[in-house]
């Protein structure tokens, strides 16, 4: 690959739209991509404490992003806050770059997990909360992003009752809701987190001080889960 | 003597006292035996209840945050069960871990087709990077646990069967050993962990070389070709020819041929005990012997 002049600059949420378009060329963009921009920039912006510098750090906050698909907020956010040279966004999807329309974690600095298939991310966020405080590192959060339609996958019913009935405090989930499950969870999404031990609380993914209060809500021995709904897919 | 899962249950505990880079994550299966070890690490022996593709993620992401998961359940519910989750959270992600398994190919013929796992070798083989230790003996279990969770970051797979040879061989966990030196050119029988001593019994009076492989993956086609023979019998616990591939490969520029003998692709609609299977999968003394002797004449 070759290599250019990394850019030290980090840019704010205003600056994500343009950054978005290197990779895709245009202003407008998919629901895929988007859904998920708000409730990752205030993630990023306000609640994580990971940096650029501090991206190996045992004691940083994890975020992973469980639902790979339509990357492209991810890695606006990542160029945005200084993980990545914004000028790798152009090669997005080819050969000699580093970011495909899922993400591989060998491959960009800051990126946890590498994920498109659906379901891995929160038994292995579970994996991680339980790692961490097995080596006495009870301050970092770990943050794992889904969809409502991951949710259909069966191994993340597998980690919701678990890590409810274990209370494990340092595990969060953000679900971004955009409708687009085929047979949705009766009762509402959060609903069946709080039936396995969860607190829950449900936003509008759009709403910045909507989302920092819901990420930054207290949850004393339970994991905490947060639904972000935003405009249906379709 | 105790059973290879004794000793696995016996070691790893040791182990979660002397390193704590260690953690043992399991799915109800052997639970009650790391109680005491639960006891003494609750953080670090985790039972997940009877969830297979979370035992599994939930090991990969142990080894994200830097400790070493040991993953434990029988091969059905490990290897097959959560098969993408072993592809993806350990192999994707690029972490290390060791798969520890029990009941094999036909350790449990009373429990029927649903508690056998022939196939959990040959799916390894699709997937890159991945030891795999199959000790014929408790004392080799527990050699090869040892090296396992000493492996740094090395994603290993420990094939534990109830079925042992009567003594345990020197083992390194890397190379096959020679157990019966052939004339110069004679046939090799390679025989895998529980199969050597129905080898062994199989080939007498047959002039073969008999190396005893506890670790066939990486095969070790060094050991094979050093022994100059280019007629090579495979006799593995699992599918048959499961690793003929490896076989051919370490002997690609040399006329050669391979007989694979393992157990059958049917399904064996049958119960009963162990040696009964074996038998119906050609894999005891008399039936090898038979089928090796035909091959090698």
């Amino acid at each position: 690959m070759t290599q250019t002049q990394t850019e030290t600059q980090t840019y704010g949420y205003t600056e994500l739209p343009a950054l978005m378009a290197r990779m895709t060329g245009a202003e407008k963009h998919g629901p895929a991509a988007t859904s998920t921009l708000d409730a990752l920039w205030v993630l990023y912006d306000r609640v994580l404490r990971v940096s650029p510098g501090t991206a190996d750090s045992p004691d940083r906050d994890r975020f992973l992003l469980s639902k790979g698909h339509g990357p492209m907020a991810y890695y606006a956010i990542l160029a945005a806050k200084g993980f990545l040279d914004p000028a790798t966004l152009v090669g997005f999807g080819s050969y000699d770059s580093p970011l495909g329309h899922h993400p591989d974690r060998t491959l960009v600095p800051g990126v946890e997990i590498g994920s498109g298939s659906l379901g891995h991310g929160l038994p292995l966020a579970v994996g991680s909360a339980l790692g961490l405080r097995a080596q006495g590192l009870t301050d970092p959060a770990v943050w794992v992003l889904v969809g409502d339609a991951e949710l259909d996958e069966g191994s993340n019913h597998e980690a919701i009752a678990f890590a409810g009935s274990y209370g494990l405090e340092r595990l969060h989930t953000l679900v971004i809701d955009n409708s687009s499950s085929t047979y949705g969870l009766p009762g509402g999404i959060a609903a069946r987190f709080k039936a396995a031990g969860w607190s829950t609380v449900t936003v509008d993914g759009r709403d910045h001080d909507a989302l920092h209060a819901a990420y930054t809500r207290p949850h004393p021995g339970r994991p905490h889960a947060v639904v972000a709904r935003v405009e249906p897919k379709n | 003597m105790d059973t290879m899962r004794e000793r696995f249950t016996g070691v790893t505990t040791r182990l979660l006292d002397e390193d704590p880079r260690l953690a043992v994550v399991l799915a109800e299966i052997g639970a009650a035996g790391f109680e005491e070890a639960r006891t003494q690490h609750p953080d670090r022996v985790v039972n997940v209840g009877i969830r297979e593709q979370l035992l599994v993620g939930t090991g990969a992401g142990l080894a994200l945050t830097g400790l070493r998961p040991i993953v434990h359940t029988f091969a059905s519910f490990l290897v097959e069960r959560p098969f993408e989750q072993v592809k993806l959270d350990f192999g994707h992600q690029d972490v290390g871990g060791v798969l520890v398994s029990a009941y094999g190919s036909y350790d449990w013929p009373a429990g029927g087709f649903t508690h056998m796992s022939p196939g959990d070798v040959a799916l390894l083989d699709t997937l890159d990077g991945w030891t795999v230790h199959v000790p014929g003996h408790p004392d080799e279990a527990e050699t090869l646990l040892r090296h396992a969770a000493a492996a740094d970051d090395d994603r290993v797979y420990v094939r534990l069967s109830e079925q042992s040879n009567r003594a345990p061989q020197p083992v390194d966990g890397r190379s096959f050993g020679t157990v019966r030196q052939g004339g110069p050119g004679a046939p090799a029988v390679v025989a895998v962990g529980p199969m050597l001593d129905a080898v062994l019994a199989a080939t007498e009076g047959l002039d073969v070389t008999v190396l005893y492989a506890t670790t066939p993956r990486p095969f070790d086609a060094a050991g094979l070709r050093a022994t100059g023979a280019t007629d090579v019998v495979l006799v593995e616990p699992y599918l048959a020819g499961t690793s003929s591939a490896a076989a051919n490969e370490a002997l690609a520029d040399v006329p050669h041929r391979v007989l694979a003998l393992g157990t059958g692709r049917a399904e064996l609609r049958r119960y009963g005990t162990r040696d009964e299977h074996l038998k119906a999968h050609g894999l005891d003394a008399a039936s090898l012997r038979e089928r090796i002797a035909a091959f090698t004449r």
